[in-house]
């Protein structure tokens, strides 16, 4: 049964369910592609987060001097620009994903949603690359993070969930609107200085603390340090506001693209 | 299962496409905002364009319907709706199974991935399992003959190749019903023939084929019952016969229309005036010839050209004669009379349109169906063959054959 769209529809979650082989079949072209014809192949996976972290680590450990909360300078930002990274590809690959399929949307029918979620596949491989390298680093400096680690699953649950629901958003404008594709690299790099990756939180000067305290990113990235490094727990209320804006935004982010979905065979 | 057993039920189905609103539209967020800031009260207003209205049609189980019409007519607006690509803007379909389509060759094909990584995501794309994939995969690869190159990239294929892979993986999509749009134009002769025979037993397993095409060849050897769409609206359903007889009457009226400039597309700068042939019918062999007359336009800066189509009575453009490739380039001031002759073109007998466009940067008249003519039923041959030894091609030509007997080595 086809009839015209509504204006305000929920996903059809069986639809995506039924789906799923072509999620799969998106995920697989996409991680196969990236390393298809590279000459070191996955190392470029490890090298990104090695790179940025030692760059970090001169700019605002040594230049700055910019403290870390204790913990050696080198892997406290490593590990925050792996929750970084994690949240920053999965929305910036969201984003473009539904214009550079565009013969796909204007030919076929599947479940449009499929094309954005899907290209969160290889961001998770390089996160778990990178969290490989990421305990070799806490083996090699002796940090424990303690009891915290088990909770590791659920905080990457959670941030998939936040950034693929703006990813939905922003994939569904930019069908629409091509100014998603240069707003938004400007948008996440603001986004990466204003939020403590490089820096800890502590570091803040106490008039802009409230500021940085609303941002559900400082709250995303504490929650990692808490299981990655043993760094001190976040507050209560940090937890409970993470898992609601995550689970919330997706919830948005799935309305908003399912109402627009419909069209982007004709404007795209 | 949808009530009365049918496989697809259309009612009044519409579909509407906002065009040029005053020739302005935002195309960025800045401009959608300014808009709005600037005339907050403004009905954006929009002209409404029907590629579809009120259709409504029911296909029962088993039948190969066709869709045809010309250009611009909605047969692949229509497609379109009933595989879901886009949604319509008014009205219901009710599918009574699955439904697969072929709206193009090698639908998510990847240059990069190989041919066995391409079959895979291209059957989930139209909609089988992995299952369904699994078990195809043999006959996949043995209709497409690519087995050696299976884990190699399909950007190294050659267009024979791919094409016979991106079809092959098509046709074994098992779906209740199967909507195809003229994919079957693809590959070489041997290998159309084979598609052909494939969609066939489709339509005989039970399954129900929707079928668009402006080919009314394979219309006629495919199909069971034809639609024929005219400006979006149903002109006629019913025997593939009737459907193909609207097609051809429909020159009639479409030719009338066209006679009158105001109606024809194209800028108008220069439009013709009177297109006419030295002879209403000719034998296969002889000169066929042109007469065209043209307004003038002194306001007009630069020259133009002309280009004349003749295309036979399925549609298929025979000849193209553009004027460039003689190096004639008109001067718009003063009007003009043009003689085109078409030397050595050996044409089939049958009935043949003549389309004259007029161009320059861009089209500024296109007068399709300017005059029409027929070629007799005579063979240009000094042999008399059977029919069977004129039938196949699209045209007939000057060939001779030298014999010469070999002695075995």
């Amino acid at each position: 049964m086809i009839t015209p769209p509504r204006r305000f529809a929920l996903p059809r979650w069986s639809e995506l369910w039924e789906a799923r082989e072509v999620a799969y079949r998106f995920a697989q072209r996409d991680i196969l592609l990236r390393y298809r014809q590279t000459a070191i192949g996955i190392a470029w996976v490890i090298l990104q987060p090695l790179a940025s972290a030692g760059i970090f680590s001169i700019v605002f450990g040594q230049v700055a001097n910019l403290g870390s909360d204790g913990i050696p300078y080198f892997v406290f930002s490593y590990m925050g620009m792996l929750a970084w990274n994690l949240f920053n590809n999965v929305l910036g690959r969201a984003a473009p994903s539904l214009v550079s399929n565009q013969t796909l949307v204007s030919k076929v029918f599947f479940p449009r949603m499929l094309v954005p979620l899907s290209s969160a596949a290889s961001v998770l491989l390089d996160f778990f690359v990178g969290l490989v390298l990421g305990v070799i680093l806490l083996v090699l400096y002796g940090i424990n993070p303690g009891w915290a680690v088990v909770l590791l699953p659920i905080w990457i649950v959670l941030t998939l969930l936040l950034a693929s629901g703006l990813g939905l958003v922003a994939s569904a404008l930019q069908v629409k609107y091509r100014d998603i594709g240069y707003m938004l690299p400007w948008i996440t790099q603001i986004l990466l200085y204003a939020s403590p990756v490089a820096y800890a939180v502590s570091e803040v000067p106490a008039k802009l603390r409230p500021l940085f305290d609303a941002n559900p990113l400082t709250w995303m990235l504490g929650l990692f340090r808490w299981s990655l490094l043993g760094a001190a727990a976040p507050p209560g209320w940090q937890v409970a506001g993470f898992a609601a804006v995550a689970v919330g935004l997706f919830y948005v982010g799935a309305i908003f693209f399912q109402s627009w979905e419909r069209t982007f065979a004709d404007v795209i | 299962m949808t009530g009365g057993g049918y496989a697809v039920l259309v009612s009044h189905l519409g579909k509407s496409y906002r065009v040029g609103r005053r020739g302005y539209r935002a195309n960025t967020i800045a401009e959608a905002v300014r808009e709005r800031l600037l005339h907050p009260l403004r009905r954006t207003h929009y002209e409404e364009f029907r590629a579809l209205d009120d259709v409504s049609f029911e296909v029962p189980w088993g039948e190969a319907v066709g869709i045809v019409g010309r250009n611009g007519a909605g047969k692949s607006t229509l497609l379109k709706l009933l595989t879901r690509v886009t949604a319509p803007t008014r009205g219901r379909i009710e599918l009574g199974g699955r439904m697969g389509s072929l709206l193009e060759v090698g639908t998510g094909f990847h240059p990069e991935l190989t041919g066995r990584e391409n079959i895979f995501l291209s059957g989930s794309l139209l909609g089988m399992s992995r299952k369904e994939i699994r078990k195809q995969f043999d006959s996949i690869v043995e209709f497409s003959e690519v087995e050696r190159f299976l884990d190699t990239p399909v950007k190294r294929y050659s267009s024979g190749m791919y094409v016979r892979l991106a079809f092959a993986v098509a046709a074994h999509l098992e779906t209740e019903i199967l909507a195809i749009d003229e994919v079957l134009a693809v590959g070489d002769a041997e290998f159309q023939r084979k598609s052909l025979a494939k969609m066939r037993d489709v339509a005989k397993d039970g399954r129900t084929v929707l079928y668009v095409s402006h080919q009314m060849q394979t219309v006629t050897t495919l199909c069971t019952s034809a639609i024929y769409l005219e400006r979006g609206r149903i002109g006629y359903h019913g025997p593939v016969d009737g459907a193909l007889e609207r097609y051809r009457s429909s020159f009639a009226t479409f030719a009338a229309e066209q006679s009158d400039p105001d109606r024809r597309p194209g800028t108008g700068e220069v439009r013709a005036r009177a297109v006419s042939l030295s002879e209403e019918s000719y034998e296969p062999a002889e000169d066929k010839v042109v007469e065209i007359e043209l307004d003038a336009n002194t306001g007009m800066i630069g020259t133009y050209f002309v280009s004349v189509h003749v295309n036979d009575d399925n549609g298929v453009v025979v000849i193209q004669c553009d004027s460039r490739n003689v190096g004639i380039n008109l001067d718009p001031s003063r009007p003009q009379a043009l003689t085109l002759t078409v030397k050595d073109l050996w044409l089939k007998p049958g009935r043949y349109t003549v389309d004259v466009f007029v161009c320059s940067s861009g089209i500024l008249d296109a007068w399709e169906a300017a005059a029409v003519f027929e070629v007799l039923p005579v063979s240009p041959y000094p042999e008399i063959a059977g029919d069977d030894a004129l039938s196949s091609g699209v045209v007939l030509s000057d060939f001779s054959y030298d014999a010469r007997p070999v002695s075995k080595p």
